[in-house]
């Protein structure tokens, strides 16, 4: 038996599960109008969107008169397409050069993650294993969170250099918290009754926490996953803006297009571009979520 | 009720031998808020013997199993009992929702060390005592609620303890399923010759189930009836609807009223 068996078990053996799901006469018919069911998930949102871009375009249209003073200010949604986006694929402009920049804000946001969502079960487990030891670290727990980052910009430099290290950092300080909260809530929130069945099969310390707790803390660990993925996109974007030294992110991209009114549909573009990368980070983590605990958790149900 | 009440063991029960599985002696429990739980109980279990105990909603009887079980230390008195072989079927099926029927069945014997093979052919076996073949790759949130406690039955069956554990395990079922479930553990009690304590507050539940019934008190819970039940083993379906059933859960019942007076 590994480590992490029972968490590898929590996530379980998809394909003969899965099977065992399709067979069962009482399951609801799975996909008995795929098409439909495609355009019940589609239609809302799509609804919603158009509506968005309909507003943009009518405030753009009574808010300028000019122009040029719009195109400066709040271009229309074309205008960011053409302007910002286009063309798709050149060394200097447009579309190639903003994934260009993207891909040192994905780097950090994901070993930020990676970072946070060890060290975070970590601490909340140690929180878990004594009221004094979460006593102890907890209210830090919070400090973390509530530090102006900003504020100790100077500080976190000397620390850490400018480079990677201290984007990492900033990354890591915004998206540990919520995994340790909610690891830690899921951890005390387990089954009493469990723990009195773990009892009187006198398991030890380690083994009640690999078989009972962490499995059963799984689902709000996710929930604190789900949170801290966001939270890492913002952070390393943040990070991006104020350390500029090495590799150039998207923050930085927005930033020096921020300062010329004549870029404005380069930042709104870079903006964009940012924005759907924390959207597909959040799907992701949703994604992994429920594969993980769909065969056993009420959450991971199908919504009709 | 006093002792000088007790039946005669019942005919045709199989005989209850030996030494005693499980002995309380003068039992004691008061809880650190002042509460007095347990007021000198006394009784013991032998193997062959199913012994329920029936009483008023926070009479101290799941009380009794705890202490029973190590899970709670009592205050006064002795409890004598061999903790390595000891089954315990709690109020709730408490299976790992993240684990199948197979793996939920095999968690004691896993947690307790047994080696694979044997483990694997014992959960079989349980697995097969319970019906719930065909089942095995199904998780929690897919059975009933009656399959999910034949599932937590199982689970205790694979360590073949020598003292069964029950603190109203059928509690939240509907009639039917409970029904049939006492019917299937009667089976199972036969089968396997544990020694078992059952609580429970159904009088005809305790009466179909045990070789001898304990009547409890309100708080603090002290033993106010003592019935052995006459009634011949295998016992049948039909037993719960023949006068002597009847009269016996009456008897009980009156104490009971007794005990809330």
């Amino acid at each position: 038996m590994t480590a992490l068996d029972d968490m590898r078990e929590a996530g379980a053996a998809l394909g003969n599960t899965v099977q065992a799901l399709d067979n069962d006469p009482g399951a609801p018919p799975a996909s008995s109008e795929p098409k439909y069911e495609f355009w019940k998930n589609a239609v809302p949102p799509l609804i919603t969107f158009v509506a968005f871009i309909g507003v943009w375009y009518l405030y753009s249209w009574l808010k300028f008169d000019n122009p040029a003073q719009r195109r400066n200010a709040l271009p229309y949604p074309h205008i960011v397409i053409t302007e910002g986006f286009m063309p798709w694929w050149d060394d200097k402009n447009g579309f190639r050069p903003i994934l260009g920049y993207m891909w040192p804000t994905l780097q950090i946001t994901l070993m930020g993650l990676a970072i946070s969502i060890v060290f975070g079960v970590f601490f909340a487990v140690v929180m878990n294993l004594s009221k004094n030891l979460e006593r102890a670290f907890f209210p830090y727990a919070v400090v973390l969170q509530t530090v102006p980052i900003l504020a100790i910009t100077p500080l976190l430099t000397q620390l850490f250099g400018e480079e990677r290290g201290v984007r990492l950092v900033v990354t890591v300080l915004i998206a540990i918290f919520p995994i340790i909260t909610n690891t830690l809530f899921g951890l005390q929130s387990t089954d009493p009754l469990h723990h009195d069945l773990f009892t009187l099969n006198k398991v030890s310390r380690i083994e009640r926490l690999r078989k009972l707790e962490l499995p059963s803390a799984l689902p709000a660990l996710m929930t604190g996953v789900r949170i801290a993925a966001g939270g890492a996109v913002i952070g390393s974007i943040v990070a991006d803006f104020f350390f500029v030294k090495g590799d150039k992110g998207i923050g930085y991209y927005i930033r020096t297009r921020q300062q010329k009114a004549s870029e404005r549909p380069e930042m709104f573009a870079g903006t964009i571009m940012a924005t759907l990368f924390g959207v597909i980070m959040f799907l992701i983590v949703g994604w992994v979520t429920n594969r993980a605990i769909r065969n056993w958790h009420e959450s991971a149900k199908k919504k009709s | 009720m006093t002792s000088t009440d007790v039946a005669q063991p019942p005919q045709g029960a199989r005989p209850a031998g030996g030494a005693p599985a499980l002995r309380f002696k003068n039992l004691n429990m008061v809880f650190p808020d002042g509460t007095h739980a347990v007021d000198n109980v006394s009784f013991d279990v032998r193997p062959g013997e199913f012994v329920t105990v029936v009483g008023p909603s926070g009479c101290g009887k799941s009380t009794l199993l705890r202490i029973a079980s190590g899970l709670q230390q009592h205050t006064s008195g002795t409890c004598d009992v061999d903790r390595s072989s000891i089954g315990y079927v709690f109020q709730d099926a408490t299976l790992l929702p993240w684990r199948t029927v197979q793996r939920n069945v095999e968690l004691n014997a896993e947690l307790q060390g047994m080696d694979k093979a044997t483990r694997l052919a014992k959960t079989k076996d349980a697995i097969e005592l319970v019906n719930l073949v065909g089942h095995e790759k199904k998780y929690p949130k897919q059975l009933s609620g009656g399959m999910k406690m034949r599932c937590s039955l199982a689970r205790s069956l694979v360590l073949q303890p020598k003292v069964f554990l029950f603190d109203e395990p059928f509690g939240a079922l509907d009639e039917i399923t409970r029904e049939r479930l006492n019917d299937e553990l009667l089976r199972l009690f036969q089968h396997e010759q544990f020694a078992g304590l059952f609580i429970t507050h159904s009088i005809q539940e305790a009466v179909f189930l045990s070789t001898r019934v304990i009547v409890m008190s309100a708080r603090p819970g002290r033993i106010i009836g003592d019935y052995q039940v006459p009634f011949d083993f295998p016992r049948q379906h039909d037993l719960r609807y023949e006068p002597a059933f009847a009269e016996l859960c009456g008897r009980i019942s009156n104490d009971l009223k007794d005990a809330h007076a």
